[in-house]
């Protein structure tokens, strides 16, 4: 089979998310869509996979013209799709999940759901997926999750499967067993489409690189074209890849976290007595699946949450048990991990979004009354510090793109002396070109000799920005290793490995030093 | 760099499960016990409470029930304050509290309340199966009403227009059912009339995505209004012509009608009583065991996983609010040609509320929904009885009885019931 998207348009008002773009992909063959953050892979494939109508342009099966109204359309032709975010309903079990809409029913559209555990079981055994037909979906790792979502399309005899970026949730071991299945289904026939921005992963299974920016198709690469190549291209521009510092003038271990135990409502335990400290001028990079107790160890800390048990000492003086407001006075600069929600308020305008933490301290007010005169100043000087594109400080935060906002909250948190800098996924969903300019501000603050802690499940920006990185998972602190530890052996710490059992493990050439 | 490694190791992530006390249930426990201690123990009437199984009309005779009012109010006491003080061991130890201890701490408090307040009553004797069967009856259109909110909010509906489509059902039934003489004529209008309401708020929630907790309560008034307005202007005025509909005969099946208790219950039911226990039993099948009921459950959980499947999300959650309305419908009718000889001014007085609540504390399944409605029809049905008994209650808190009751159950007292994950919530296509 050959799926061939011609001139491929769709526009959003008047934002133009693909434009013409032209793609064929055929049986047999890992076809990689390159590109950033918000270039419009994702649309196209929605365009594809009949979520989205195009604006113009046509969908070829076979060289014939197709036009798909729904995803019940698209999958009837023979398309699959793992989406980003999993399209699993938790409370059903495996079964329920994958017979959804592809129903075996007996008189009066009774439920059969033991045809559809019989063909789980069978392309199960033949990938090796270990997939239980009766689990339920809430209670499975997200890479199991993901080949229930590879299952749900090959039982509805997909010829071409799109997996939008099907790595960002994953530990770099599962991403390597999704590779080797990936591979797999290529070998059995299916066309793979394989979405992302991590060129890595791009490099290692592709047969063709199509790269996009800014809704365009600005080139095809081969797999051998080297990692700068292929980032140059995707940004438009030569970036730099490696993040220059020099190594870190270590001061006084100035925060310290002793037997930190967050519990959730219900009790489960999300983060299990976790014991570290910081040094003033070091940045300590926490890495982990996504899930795994990071978002509960920031916000611990910062005083949002309850049932917190255990020591924060930031400068010898107790945080826990203090408000968020008293926290942030002792000098805490905190950039949340979602900036849209929790960073920065969108109908607010950016001169507001700049002095949230500070809105009610001299200069900005005086009494009751606020200073609109040095809030505007303030703003001005920060968008310049800060490259933030923006029409004017006026403009509301919540028109700004990604980028430009997490730079925002980035001169907000960044725009006072701080004791303490948390930042949660400080480049996510970021341009490359800002991702360089934020880590060199981090850095920055790093030299000024502030504990710096950052949090990212992006293993590259964790190896690039950290001094130790220290891995959690499950709740719990697996261990604190060097800046330069290896890829394989973080990996398999992620997975749960103690720093020993994983060095051990992977055949490293021996960096590590103890 | 020379920094020491590492300071934990990872023991495998077993105890995943820590404890949060919470004292909540152990304290209403003591709250409770020590109102049955003082109220039904200290305070019994020293008398006698007489409960009749049979009332002479069956066939099969059963001896009646005599309790004393002081024995029961000690034992009670005293099995509840032993209930409230396991749970204070349970919770200090950290445990979780056993399954058994809120079904036995309500009977035996249900118990103990009804033989203190039927023993002080001027009449010390009830007839146990009418208290039971009357409970039925006045619970039907209660789980009429909850399997509408069942049918709406499994989809990701919400329907807090119950009371509405209930009131437009019982006027439309009874107004059309006056003017054509007909039963099924009733029936069939006051189910158009319901689903009336619910496509209003089928389209606004989902074609115009308005908030659907503010569309159902202005539906609520809306049908208050409109059925106040017609009832003074047309039914008032020619009640014979437009507010006298016929009513439903009781079907009794022989011989088994005549089981003590279960009898009247079961077996002596008019059709709707009967087509209730269908409904029921319809539902339930539907929404567990049936491919509609499959993607029903998937719509309201995460619509945009059935839209990838291809599952038309908004059509299937529109015919079901349109479904709902059907439901709630015949329970409307139940008003006006069983229990009701007339239609009258907002008559269903906020039992489409309590059916509501009944849905949460049934945790929006049919079968918990159908069980809290018989709670909710029972302490109603308790507070007529009492009242006609004259008991030392003023007759006032009697009539606070259901709605306390329902406060207790929605406060989440009797655990945590969790919605259907995208219930309220319109979908809409990017």
């Amino acid at each position: 089979m050959k799926l061939e998207l011609r001139g491929i348009t769709k526009r959003f008002g008047t934002f133009t998310a693909n434009d013409h773009i032209d793609v064929i992909v055929e049986s047999g063959q890992v076809h990689s869509l390159l590109g950033e953050n918000g270039a419009g892979k994702s649309t196209l494939m929605n365009v594809l996979f009949g979520l989205y109508e195009a604006t113009e342009g046509t969908i070829l099966i076979d060289d014939k013209p197709v036009k798909f109204s729904g995803p019940g359309d698209a999958m009837a032709a023979g398309i699959g799709m793992v989406h980003q975010h999993f399209m699993l309903v938790p409370v059903f079990t495996v079964a329920e999940n994958v017979a959804l809409g592809n129903e075996d029913t007996g008189v009066g559209g009774i439920l059969h759901l033991e045809k559809t555990r019989a063909r789980i079981r069978e392309i199960s055994d033949r990938y090796g997926f270990g997939v239980d037909p009766d689990a339920l979906v809430e209670d499975l790792p997200v890479g199991v999750q993901q080949r229930v979502e590879i299952i749900k399309a090959l039982v509805r005899n997909a010829k071409v499967l799109i997996l939008d970026e099907p790595t960002a949730v994953l530990t770099p071991q599962e991403t390597d067993e999704l590779l080797t299945i990936i591979s797999q289904l290529r070998d059995s026939g299916t066309a793979v489409v394989f979405i992302s921005h991590k060129l890595r992963e791009v490099k290692a299974i592709s047969d063709i690189i199509t790269v996009i920016r800014r809704g365009k198709v600005v080139g095809k690469a081969d797999p051998g074209a080297s990692a700068a190549e292929l980032a140059a291209l995707m940004v438009g521009r030569a970036v730099s890849l490696t993040l220059e510092k020099d190594p870190p003038k270590l001061g006084e271990e100035s925060f310290k976290i002793k037997d930190l135990s967050v519990l959730a409502p219900n009790g489960q335990l999300l983060l299990d007595s976790v014991s570290f400290g910081i040094s003033q001028g070091e940045i300590l990079a926490i890495a982990g699946v996504q899930g795994n107790g990071q978002t509960e160890l920031t916000e611990a800390i910062m005083g949002l949450l309850d049932h917190v048990s255990g020591s924060i000492k930031l400068g010898g003086k107790e945080l826990l048990g203090r408000s968020v407001k008293q926290i942030i006075n002792s000098g805490v600069g905190f950039v949340p991990e979602d900036r849209s929600t929790d960073g920065v308020i969108g109908s607010f305008t950016v001169a507001e979004n700049l002095i949230l933490n500070q809105y009610d301290k001299a200069p900005y007010a005086r009494g009751l009354n606020m200073s609109p005169v040095v809030m505007l100043k303030n703003a001005l000087k920060k968008i310049t510090e800060f490259d933030v594109r923006t029409q004017g400080p006026d403009s509301e935060a919540g028109t700004l793109s990604g980028g430009n906002q997490q730079k925002v909250v980035m001169a907000r948190e960044l725009s006072r002396p701080l004791k303490l800098f948390i930042a949660s996924q400080p480049t996510r969903g970021v341009d490359v070109g800002s991702i360089e300019f934020l880590h060199r501000r981090i850095v920055a603050e790093r030299d000024a000799g502030t504990p710096v802690m950052i949090v990212s499940t992006e293993l590259d920006e964790v190896t690039d920005l950290a001094d130790r990185i220290a891995v959690l998972y499950k709740g719990k602190l697996v261990g604190i290793v060097p800046g330069d530890t290896p890829r394989d052996v973080l990996g398999l710490m992620m997975a749960g490995a103690s720093n020993e059992e994983a060095e051990s493990q992977s055949s490293t050439e021996g960096k590590e030093d103890a | 760099m020379s920094q020491s490694i590492a300071t934990e190791t990872p023991g495998n992530a077993t105890r995943n499960i820590a404890v949060i006390r919470s004292w909540a249930a152990p304290l209403t426990y003591l709250v409770l016990g020590l109102v049955a201690l003082l109220g039904f123990a200290i305070g019994s009437p020293h008398a006698e409470a007489t409960f009749r199984i049979t009332d002479g009309s069956q066939k099969i005779s059963v001896p009646d029930l005599v309790l004393g009012t002081t024995f029961i109010g000690w034992a009670g006491a005293i099995i509840m304050l032993g209930i409230a003080a396991y749970a204070f061991v349970l919770v200090r130890a950290g445990r979780k509290l056993a399954r058994w201890m809120m079904p036995v701490f309500a009977t035996v408090f249900v118990i103990a309340f009804l033989v203190w307040v039927i023993g002080s009553a001027n009449t010390p004797n009830v007839y146990l199966s009418g208290l039971i069967a009357g409970s039925f009856t006045l619970a039907t259109p209660l789980i009429f009403g909850s399997l509408s909110g069942v049918l709406s909010e499994r989809a990701g509906v919400v329907n807090i227009a119950i009371e509405g489509q209930l009131l437009a059902g019982a006027f439309c039934a009874a107004i059309v059912g006056s003017m054509t003489g007909s039963l099924i004529a009733g029936v069939l209008a006051a189910i158009v009339g319901s689903v009336l309401v619910s496509m209003v708020l089928a389209v606004f929630a989902i074609k115009y995505l308005v908030n659907q907790v503010i569309v159902g309560v202005v539906l609520n008034v809306l049908v208050a209004g409109l059925t106040s307005f017609f009832f003074s202007t047309v039914m008032v005025g020619d009640s014979s012509k437009y507010n006298s509909p016929p009513a439903f005969d009781v079907i009794r099946i022989p011989l088994l009608a005549d089981i003590p208790i279960f009898g009247p219950i079961f077996f002596e039911q008019t059709i709707l009583g009967y087509g209730m226990y269908l409904a029921v039993f319809l539902v339930w099948f539907g929404l567990f065991k049936t491919r509609w009921g499959l993607r029903v459950r998937a719509v309201g959980e995460h619509p945009k996983a059935a839209d990838t499947v291809g599952i038309k999300v908004n059509a299937l959650r529109f015919w079901n609010v349109v479904l709902a309305g059907v439901v709630a419908g015949i329970g409307g009718a139940f008003f006006t040609l069983v229990t009701s000889s007339s239609f009258n001014k907002e008559m269903t007085a906020g039992q489409g509320f309590i059916a509501l609540a009944a849905l949460i504390f049934g945790r929006w399944n049919p079968i918990g929904a159908f069980f809290a409605a018989l709670l909710f029809g029972f302490s109603l049905n308790l507070s007529f009885v009492l009242t006609i008994l004259g008991t030392p209650v003023p007759s006032q808190f009697m009539q606070m009885l259901p709605y306390a009751v329902t406060i207790f159950a929605v406060a989440g007292l009797v655990g945590k019931s969790k919605a259907p994950a995208a219930d309220g919530e319109p979908y809409v296509k990017e």
